[in-house]
């Protein structure tokens, strides 16, 4: 069934770029709808045309809210399109929901190509598509040059809880092991890659996908998923920081166990940066009791996202609320949170 | 041989952590004088897998957390002038100057840009003509030679609005003086890698002659760091004093010559302010004479104010080895990396970052 | 300061060079290391070599090290 977005626009399209013109919706702001919304997708409840969308609804609801402001808008691998969509689908699938409904905001730049906001909902509407969900609600505004950085994105989701499923990041126990769904630091260094003033180049591509079909099938393998999170700012080492936390356990991660593309290496080394601590958009941290582990594992490594899943640890009842990690060369550390800003150490 | 996996080999590390267990009979301190010996040490967990023998502690090594406050105040103040880019390596921008931090000065509006290389400088300045470009200049000698270079380089592309704030410090004067106010006793010294690559391993010499202390240069690798200490131990062991080469596909004897020469070419010793230490003679670089119209200090005139240092901040202590992080009362209570007080835990090579960050002392 | 490292020279165009590791490229200059050829190892810091690798010295140094490891870390 194919999909729309339903935008309330508060400006006009002329030539080619967005700009303040109108200041309420009228004919001309419809006109943009027809042209170019429409035209790209449609959808009944969003061809109903209503201040809000209604859906039928029963069991748990999860319920996500984010925003989105990367820069550049356009990366290798991405944009702020699919960004948006699989960032908010991800929130929901780490709770063990089924993503159902997204709304979608944008905040636009005076001036903004309208060519890029083309781009940016055709990548929306693939990545909604492949994640399965609908974009049922959604708004547009247009601020003075200056006062966006180009584009926005906010966006809210819920999703339905499956019976029988209880995660939460304090859920974790001493024993249970911690898998990674894949290579860490690929988003993170896209995106870097794309800077200006950084001056390396890479094949490198963002690994921005939606999560919630490899979820669907961990949670066929086993209900007992403890805990899911997605190690999005701050990277894998901050949010087994917060797993610990919430959970009040130890965490013992194997530094030779946690794949890592040799580009982002490279491109660490270079920076002087951790990949620990560097963003993912497409992977997810598992912690699940010994007794399930093998099926889990299994299940993901057969899924497109999770082909090189791996166990990377286990929970522990040594230093609890605290990460430690043994390198590469027989000694152990402690891995703290992201502290700030990752900045490319010259040092 | 790509130069970096084959020396992080496990095998060879619990070879090389064996010996040093085995022949490390003689309590020992070592001091490493390289913000990136501290931040790999921690890294890699080295001081958990030596023996109770030896005891690491780090020098005055970071060249962010050595400079004085009164230059972080000029460094703002220039952000501040009316058509200036500042442009500036990452670990600037957050340390606290005496009222504000670069970070503050571009959240209210002055244009600070972060910057990888000197040469991303240059191309600002190329590109924006209508302003003029502010390079802080911070480093020792791995760092000055490249900016030396930018200097030559803006020269030959008639490049005018290029300019340079030298805050670029040589290490050896301040080992000296460091040995000299004889505050910790040492048993050995860890020589800077990179610093080395440019001087040649020549440079520590004086230190092995005249204070009898056994030096070995070292790279930043895990085996490294290793050999590097097991070099000093058998020195120790053996009571010898040398310099030694414990990273020798990167330094040599002599060093960089064409480094060096671009270097004095374009900088000239200068008396210079540490944090912590003091005045040391000969220690800083200026811009010579014949290059004056790329010295932003000669250029632009600033008012920085009065510049003081935050009360109860041990920085000085830390840095020059007397203290570790542990002993200072604002250690992750008032001072943290998200609200840093003093240079040491904001620069990502100060020795209260890493103990911060990577727990502290962990012997297990 | 003392970030440096090894990449790879894939080209050189006066005293520029394209240089590259694990499949990530960047400029370098080479104004202090005037020597340095294509196919060299060259330590990089701030986008300038600093100085080009010795391969023998390296070989040389983790044949030490595999001594070392084999005789249980004893001196041979």
């Amino acid at each position: 069934m194919p999909r729309i977005i339903y935008m309330a626009v508060t400006a006009v399209a002329e030539q080619d770029r967005i700009l303040l013109a109108h200041g309420s919706g009228g004919k001309m702001a419809h006109e943009l709808i027809s042209k170019s919304f429409i035209r790209e997708l449609s959808n009944p409840l969003l061809a109903k045309m209503d201040d809000s969308a209604v859906v039928p609804f029963s069991g748990k609801l999860a319920f996500t809210t984010d925003s989105y402001v990367v820069s550049p808008i356009f990366f290798p691998g991405g944009d702020i399109g699919r960004l948006a969509v699989c960032g908010t689908v991800n929130d929901l699938a780490m709770s063990g929901a089924r993503p159902l409904y997204l709304s979608l905001a944008f905040i636009i730049e005076e001036g903004f190509p309208y060519d890029d906001l083309a781009k940016i909902v055709a990548s929306v509407k693939g990545a909604a598509r492949e994640a399965g969900v609908q974009i049922v609600t959604g708004d547009t505004k247009v601020v003075h040059r200056g006062s966006a950085d180009k584009l926005f994105i906010n966006t809210s989701g819920i999703g339905m809880i499956p019976q029988g499923v209880n995660i939460s990041g304090s859920n974790a126990r001493p024993g249970d092991v911690v898998i990674l769904s894949g290579t860490i630091g690929d988003h993170g260094i896209a995106v870097l890659s794309k800077r200006e003033g950084l001056s390396f180049s890479t094949k490198l591509k963002s690994d921005c996908a939606p999560l919630g079909g490899l979820v669907a099938d961990m949670l066929k393998a086993s209900r007992n998923i403890n805990c899911m999170r997605d190690p999005t700012r701050g990277g894998l080492a901050t949010t087994l920081n917060e797993i610990a936390q919430q959970s009040n356990v130890g965490i013992r991660i194997d530094e030779e166990a946690i794949p890592v593309r040799e580009e982002v290496m490279a491109a660490c080394e270079m920076l002087g940066l951790d990949p620990l601590y560097i963003a993912n958009e497409g992977k997810l941290i598992a912690v699940v009791p010994p007794a399930d582990a093998r099926a889990v594992l299994k299940a993901m490594r057969k899924h497109p996202y999770g082909k090189n899943a791996a166990i990377i640890g286990k929970v522990t009842d040594e230093k609890p609320g605290r990460v430690v990690m043994n390198t590469r060369i027989g000694s152990s550390r402690i891995v703290d949170m992201l502290t700030g800003d990752p900045l490319p150490r010259i040092c | 041989m790509k130069f970096i996996d084959e020396f992080r080999r496990s095998d060879l590390a619990k070879g090389l952590v064996s010996r040093i267990v085995q022949r490390s009979r003689t309590n020992v301190r070592f001091m490493e004088f390289c913000g990136g010996h501290t931040v790999a040490i921690f890294k890699y967990g080295i001081r958990q897998l030596l023996p109770p023998t030896i005891e690491m502690v780090s020098g005055p090594g970071c060249p962010v957390c050595v400079t004085s406050n009164s230059d972080i105040d000029k460094c703002i103040a220039f952000s501040q002038l009316p058509g200036v880019i500042v442009a500036t390596f990452g670990d600037m921008l957050k340390v606290p100057g005496s009222r504000s931090s670069l970070q503050r000065a571009k959240a209210e509006g002055a244009d600070v840009r972060m910057v990888y290389s000197a040469l991303d400088a240059l191309s600002m300045a190329r590109d924006s003509t209508d302003k003029s470009v502010v390079f802080l200049g911070i480093g020792f000698e791995t760092t000055a030679p490249t900016i030396a270079a930018s200097i030559l380089q803006a020269q030959e592309q008639k490049i005018v609005n290029y300019h340079v704030f030298s805050m670029h410090k040589l290490t050896p004067p301040v080992v000296k003086a460091v040995l000299d106010a004889g505050e910790v006793k040492i048993g050995g010294i860890v020589c800077p890698g990179h610093v080395s690559v440019i001087t040649g391993s020549q440079a520590w010499e004086f230190v092995a002659r005249d204070y009898g202390i056994p030096c070995v240069v070292s790279g930043f690798e895990p085996l490294d760091i290793l050999q590097c200490i097991s070099m000093l131990v058998e020195q120790v062991e053996g009571g010898r004093s040398e310099v030694e080469i414990a990273y020798s596909r990167g330094v040599c004897h002599e060093g960089n010559i064409e480094a060096q020469k671009l270097m004095h070419r374009v900088f000239q010793p200068s008396p210079a302010e540490w944090r912590g230490i003091g005045q040391v003679p000969g220690s800083g670089l200026k811009l010579r004479e014949k290059y004056s119209r790329f010295d932003a200090e000669r250029v632009f005139e600033i008012e920085p104010g009065e510049s003081f240092e935050p009360d109860g901040c041990i920085c000085g202590e830390v840095l020059r080895g007397v203290r570790t992080p542990h002993d200072c009362a604002l250690f992750n209570s008032v001072c943290t990396p998200q609200s840093p007080v003093g240079p040491c835990m904001v620069s990502s090579e100060g020795t209260c970052a890493a103990y911060y960050l990577y727990g502290g002392d962990s012997r297990g | 300061m003392c970030l440096a490292v090894p990449l790879l020279i894939k080209s050189i165009n006066g005293k520029d060079a394209d240089a590259e590791m694990g499949g990530v490229s960047r400029p370098v200059s080479l104004w202090l290391t005037p020597e340095a050829k294509v196919g060299d190892y060259v330590l990089v810091h701030t986008g300038y070599a600093i100085s080009v690798l010795n391969k023998a010295e390296a070989e040389e140094t983790l044949r030490l090290l595999v001594e070392i490891a084999a005789m249980g870390g004893v001196e041979g």
